[in-house]
């Protein structure tokens, strides 16, 4: 999914998709604290077939599954919250429905976009962008050797 | 073929299995190794046992090769039995490699490919002398560091496309094959070929992918791209109608050339071979890729002679599981079948001899 086309909330729930639950206890400390919840359906622990395609752009193929960690949970203020995240961490997958349905509340938005989101995002955009400046330092500066010949 | 339960070994088993596990602790005063330090470590075991086990999760797969004692099919064979303990919660969208964040990315065919190549962390142009600054402990200098913008890094047939000197991919959004929740049926579609291929055994798909390349059902590859890197994984569930985004796995791709004559219905043009494996895998996905384009020999009108363009042989004994179950089932008692088959050598062996003194006796 291209960056630019994302909902705000596709991309909170990209970025909490990431973060350990260790990471979002972290940054929570920094924001009032989550209201009260109720879990409807979670944490529970599956499996989502990942899916490549022939010759990269054909017919879609199943390439083979990874593991995946889902909850919803509803909130004293009655948001629903959603999490599917990638790995077996039952706490990060709970925390992330949390803050996805507290997110959804105008009151609590920016105090939680600006203590848990942004930082996080932030953090995610250097690593990737920590393995573009490795791969530079890799590439190949190709130049060609004239070669001559002496006896003509 | 019969099989007879046979009690009696419950302590026997019990203890050897206790045995088993000192023996995999090892020595007690060497440090016990951790699975953190497996999935750190040890990444390429970890990521054929994903590729293999069908199932991407670093952390258990260390577990797995942790308690298969670096025995990656019996690793492989834990993650595969995990897997079918879960329940699967979706299909994801096709992942799209050309958005990767990417590591490494080579071609073979093009020096000067938009976008560049990148070696990456690669084992090529190393010498092969073992290191034994590894042994003493070593912590390695920090990579080199060069800003970099963003750049795009097409795909090697959107490059040539233009000139229609390459196959095309033919885009669909049709419902793949899932070998995992269907029977295998011949002839097998590429999406449940490529499926197969995947999840294939890595030393099997390189024996076939070389005999290929030793003339039995060549197709004359070059490596087109090969491209390493991490893929975000989307999924729509159904509770929220719009897509998500789950996670990333590590992907390598091969994009492997392949010449190809013509038939009636297309000119003469390139065609290609698709590798797509989890993890840092370029032997695998290499090997894919040429078994991919030698399994589509009948559809491009190919003569079908050799091993690796015979999906039935190719596609039923590249899986590492199910040969090992078959070939390690010999191991089970098999007392009363063999009872039988000795019964049966010694009655052919008196009739023989009654028959050569009869004969003598003439």
């Amino acid at each position: 999914m291209a960056e630019a086309a994302k909902t705000p909330r596709q991309i909170w729930m990209s970025v909490l998709a990431r973060a350990s639950a260790a990471e979002l206890h972290l940054h929570l400390q920094d924001a009032p604290q989550l209201p009260d919840f109720r879990t409807l359906r979670g944490p529970e622990a599956g499996l989502v077939m990942v899916r490549g395609r022939a010759g990269g752009g054909g017919a879609a193929f199943n390439l083979g599954e990874m593991s995946v960690t889902r909850c919803t949970v509803r909130d004293a203020e009655g948001r629903i919250g959603h999490a599917y995240v990638s790995g077996r961490d039952a706490a990060q997958a709970e925390l992330a429905a949390r803050i996805d349905a507290a997110l959804q509340n105008p009151d609590r938005h920016d105090a939680l976009q600006d203590a848990v989101i942004a930082p996080l995002a932030e953090a995610q955009s250097a690593a990737r962008q920590l393995i573009q400046r490795k791969a530079a330092a890799t590439r190949v500066q190709f130049f060609t050797l004239a070669t001559m010949r002496s006896d003509s | 073929m019969a099989y007879v339960a046979v009690k009696g070994g419950e302590r026997a088993i019990d203890n050897a299995h206790r045995w088993l596990a000192e023996e995999r602790r090892g020595n007690p005063e060497v440090a016990d190794i951790s699975t953190a330090q497996i999935a750190e470590q040890l990444g390429r075991a970890v990521d054929r046992v994903m590729a293999e086990g069908s199932l991407y999760d670093p952390s258990l797969a260390a577990l797995a090769v942790k308690q298969a004692q670096g025995d990656l099919i019996e690793a492989a064979f834990l993650v595969r039995a995990y897997r079918t303990t879960l329940p699967r919660f979706a299909a994801a969208e096709p992942v799209d490699t050309a958005e990767m964040t990417i590591k490494r990315r080579i071609s073979a065919v093009f020096k000067d490919m938009p976008g560049g190549q990148l070696l990456g962390p690669t084992y090529d142009y190393t010498h092969r002398l073992l290191d034994f600054a590894l042994e003493a402990g070593f912590t390695p200098p920090a990579p080199a560091e060069i800003p970099a913008e963003p750049e795009a890094m097409p795909r090697i047939h959107d490059i040539l496309g233009g000139e229609g000197l390459m196959e095309q991919d033919a885009p669909s959004d049709a419902e793949p094959f899932d070998i995992t929740r269907a029977p295998m049926q011949f002839p097998a579609g590429r999406d449940a070929r490529l499926q197969s291929l995947a999840r294939g055994d890595e030393g099997f798909l390189l024996a076939m992918g070389y005999s290929t390349q030793r003339g039995w059902g060549g197709s004359h590859p070059f490596v087109g791209e090969i491209r390493v890197g991490s893929a975000s994984v989307d999924i729509v569930p159904p509770e929220l109608g719009f897509a998500i985004d789950i996670g990333d796995v590590e992907l390598t791709e091969c994009q492997m050339v392949n010449q190809f004559a013509g038939s009636k219905t297309q000119p003469p043009q390139f065609t290609r071979g698709y590798g797509l494996v989890f993890g840092h895998s370029e032997r695998k996905s290499m090997a894919m890729a040429l078994v991919d384009r030698a399994l589509r020999a009948a559809e491009l009108g190919e003569e079908v002679k050799a091993p690796a363009q015979m999906q039935e042989f190719v596609i039923y004994h590249c899986d590492n599981i199910e040969a090992t179950g078959f070939v390690e089932h010999l191991k089970l008692p098999h007392y009363v079948d063999f009872q039988s088959e000795l019964e049966t050598i010694r009655r052919m062996r008196a009739d023989a001899e009654r028959e050569m003194m009869q004969q003598a006796a003439q």
